[in-house]
């Protein structure tokens, strides 16, 4: 009874903060930039994200947020951090412990135009939302024969984290890129955080935006362009990071890292290996892959995510039904084990890629495994 | 805060036992009678022990008003519950419910639709007493069983039949069907095919207005959503969900609970540990108020008093209408679980009767102009099933639109490769 009797004083007061809050909502969005680029050239994707949110909030006000302990916390990986005191409690929603609701409400909210932004504290929770994800969201669209959009973006960290066990450790690229409806983000550095972050909150449609623990502390250097508030990337483009001519490798997320770690080990050995970071899951840009193939004529996937039906497979299939001739080599595909992410240390880093994983899967593709090199 | 309908009941303490000590044998035994309502008293309930202690967060009594208009009704005669013209629009909304759902039953069995199709027919009263108190810019949420609503909201009955059909002049252009069913213009926000899914939608959708009124600062944005389900959600977990955030939030909206009594066989009985669904609505901090939902008027004092509630952003409120529905689950439910003593007592209580002894007994209209209505719509379902079987098939193109409201979109384009690759599909300001 205690709790809800303070609940009810907050939201009491609540019409009296907005006011206050409206304020400062006035804000120019230069300031955060002029911070951003007096600073350094260099940005976590943190800050990426947390910029991206900011600048989006800041430009319409139709734009909320809302999860669990994105308010008063600042989130639970600080995502959101000053936001609140920024824009107030009515547009950065702290929410209860339920992610069926709170996901259909911002659903509900996307239907009449607002542009909700939902946190899940991680994509792992996303399945108690499901349901609205899929039902809801990504088919409200179709089934009302394009009378009824749903402008919403799912976000959260997805993919394997660190020593936390099986339920809270998965990707979830290929299951939400498997639905007609939605768009599937996965940044890796910190241009694409800002860029696709505010192209998925501009964006009529419903994203899923799958960012990962592990790289939001890594700083990426980012140029004038990227700062810029008015910078976004374009849905459905991968973005080359390396140039090669040897083998294709594609990734996303943090893997994105290990593959050009990896094609860094492969230029001593003489490989030259292009890195096809593809920032948009669902649409798959199919062009930057086939093209880069039809040049390299070998490819090596990699994800972290489970093999089967996974992202690598769709790769897989898209360069078999558009360059099958122009292949020298199997398709390498290296994806997360197929088994539920185990707890124990060692087997954990078993369970997923690693840059040697792809250094050997690229070999092979090269003919130019530890046996083989010695008659090539 | 109060509904005015229930002034004559005393409010009682939730602690104490109600007087209703002759239900319990009914709860025990859910075969013997109707087990809600009917033969009750009044069902007050307060957060507050002593309703002249005032609390922020406590509220006053609010008490099922079934009895309250009865008695109204009875004593007052000289000041009846509608004006002619409000007691013809009723009995209308409710005529064409019934008649169109009767005919599609019809249109199903002549193979003109096809998977599920859920009638509503015995529910009329809810829709009606509800529905036509709301003003267009009002949303609307459903469930499955969802024709009715929109025909009440104001979807012409041609678009709804035309989208039963799957027929491009639907009101989905045949991308719905029978349980999805959506309109823009009269904002029906959706039928839902899941249980308790609808929920957490018009959640939103009342999470909207107010966001309009209060960070938007659209002063005039008064809309209230209302969200109808059925007795089986309340025992699913978004309901509970929604009905926390709502109380927590003001949320303008209304929860509307069509009991029918019954799943699909499995009786409401047998799935809820305490069969009074508006019970929960105080236990969020919201009023529970519980209603004959087989008397469209007396559904309709109780909606006025809700609707209004959360058009004045005093916050949510949870209806139970205690009501039945005279067919199967769906059309390919045999219907054989349910007591056919049950159904005939609740056949005896068609709202559609009741209302119509109303009208004739209080003078309000005639045998003829109740005769004309009846005429009329059963010429408009006829012409509604006339266009919609004359109606066009969607055309083979339409398949891949509006999977995404992005006028690019993505899938297979017309040469078979993939949409996305169309140029500035959605467009960045970077090189790539």
């Amino acid at each position: 009874m205690l709790g809800i009797l303070r609940q009810k004083v907050g939201a009491g007061s609540s019409s009296a903060m907005i006011l206050g809050q409206s304020m400062q909502r006035i804000r120019p969005t230069t300031s955060a930039l002029r911070a951003f680029s007096s600073s350094a050239k260099e940005m976590t994707v943190r800050d990426a994200l947390n910029s991206a949110l900011d600048e989006e909030m800041s430009a319409d006000p139709k734009v909320f947020l809302m999860g669990e302990e994105v308010g008063e916390y600042q989130g639970a990986y600080k995502i959101s951090k000053g936001l609140l005191d920024k824009y107030g409690p009515d547009r950065v929603l702290d929410t209860p412990i339920t992610e069926a609701g709170f996901t259909g409400i911002g659903v509900g909210a996307a239907y009449y135009g607002l542009k909700p932004v939902v946190e899940f504290m991680t994509f792992n929770f996303s399945m108690q939302a499901i349901d609205h994800i899929i039902n809801s969201a990504a088919k409200s669209n179709y089934m009302s024969a394009g009378q009824i959009n749903v402008p919403i973006v799912f976000r959260g960290p997805n993919g394997a984290a660190a020593g936390v066990g099986a339920q809270h450790s998965q990707c979830y690229a290929a299951w939400y890129a498997a639905v007609p409806g939605l768009k599937v983000l996965s940044p890796y550095s910190s241009e694409d955080a800002r860029g696709l972050l505010k192209a998925a909150i501009r964006d009529p449609d419903p994203v899923v935006f799958l960012e990962n623990e592990l790289l939001y502390g890594e700083s990426f250097p980012v140029s004038a362009e990227v700062l810029d508030s008015s910078f976004c990337l374009p849905i459905g483009k991968a973005k080359i990071e390396k140039e090669g001519k040897d083998v294709t490798i594609t990734a996303f997320s943090k893997m994105v890292g290990y593959a050009l770690q990896a094609a860094e080990i492969l230029a001593k050995e003489g490989i030259s290996a292009e890195v096809i970071n593809l920032r948009s899951i669902r649409p798959l840009d199919r062009n930057t892959i086939n093209a880069s193939v039809r040049k390299t004529n070998r490819l090596v996937t990699v994800e972290e995510g489970f093999p089967q039906h996974g992202v690598g497979a769709e790769i897989c299939t898209s360069v078999v039904e558009d360059s099958f001739g122009y292949l020298d080599a199997p398709v390498e595909r290296i994806a997360g084990a197929d088994v539920p992410m185990p707890y124990a240390a060692n087997l954990e880093r078993l369970a997923v890629p690693q840059v040697e994983d792809i250094v050997r899967a690229a070999k092979r593709a090269c003919y130019r495994s530890a046996s083989l090199a010695a008659s090539a | 805060m109060s509904f005015s309908a229930t002034n004559l009941a005393q409010p009682l303490q939730l602690n104490t036992a109600t007087p209703r000590s002759n239900d319990k044998p009914s709860l025990l035994l859910p075969k013997t009678s109707s087990f809600l309502g009917s033969t009750r008293n009044f069902r007050p309930t307060s957060l507050s022990a002593n309703p002249s202690h005032s609390n922020a967060h406590r509220r006053s009594a609010v008490v099922a008003v079934s009895e309250a208009v009865k008695e109204k009704k009875l004593h007052a005669s000289t000041n009846l519950l509608i004006t002619k013209e409000e007691g013809l629009e009723l009995y209308e909304d409710m005529v064409l419910g019934r008649s169109f759902e009767d005919m599609c039953a019809q249109m199903y069995y002549r193979g003109k639709m096809f998977g599920f199709v859920h009638l509503y027919n015995g529910q009329e009263a809810v829709s009606t007493g509800f529905i036509k108190l709301t003003k267009k810019e009002d949303s609307v949420v459903s469930t499955y069983r969802d024709h009715v609503h929109s025909l009440s909201k104001g979807v012409p009955a041609r678009e709804v039949m035309s989208e039963l059909f799957g027929k491009a002049t639907g009101c989905c252009r045949g991308q719905g069907g029978s349980m999805h069913m959506f309109s823009k213009e009269y904002n029906v926000l959706g039928g839902f095919a899941f249980i308790g899914e609808g929920i957490p939608v018009a959640t939103g959708a009342a999470f909207s207005s107010r966001y309009r009124r209060e960070v938007l600062k659209q002063a005039d944005c008064d809309h209230v959503t209302l969200a109808f389900f059925g007795d089986g959600t309340a025992n699913n977990g978004q309901f509970f969900e929604c009905l926390n955030m709502a109380a927590l939030w003001k949320l303008p909206i209304v929860f509307v609970v069509e009991n029918n009594l019954w799943a699909i066989g499995m009786s409401h009985l047998r799935a809820t540990s305490d069969p009074e669904i508006w019970k929960k609505g105080p236990a969020f901090g919201m009023p529970g108020v519980h209603v004959d939902g087989m008397d469209v008027l007396k559904v309709r004092e109780v909606a006025k008093e809700a609707i209004g509630r959360a058009r004045r952003g005093e916050g949510p409120t949870l209806v139970e209408c205690e009501t039945y529905r005279f067919r199967g689950h769906s059309l390919a439910d045999p219907d054989e679980l349910r007591d056919p003593a049950e159904k005939a007592h609740y056949a005896a209580r068609d709202p559609i009767t009741a209302l119509k002894k109303y009208i004739l007994e209080n003078n309000l209209a005639t045998e003829q102009e109740l005769k004309a209505i009846h005429k009329k719509i059963d010429e408009l379902v006829e012409d509604a099933v006339e266009f919609a079987d004359e109606s066009p098939l969607p055309p083979r193109s339409q398949l891949l639109e509006n999977v995404f409201a992005d006028p690019k979109g993505f899938g297979i384009g017309p040469d078979g490769s993939y949409r996305c690759e169309d140029p500035k599909f959605t467009q960045g300001t970077a090189h790539v």
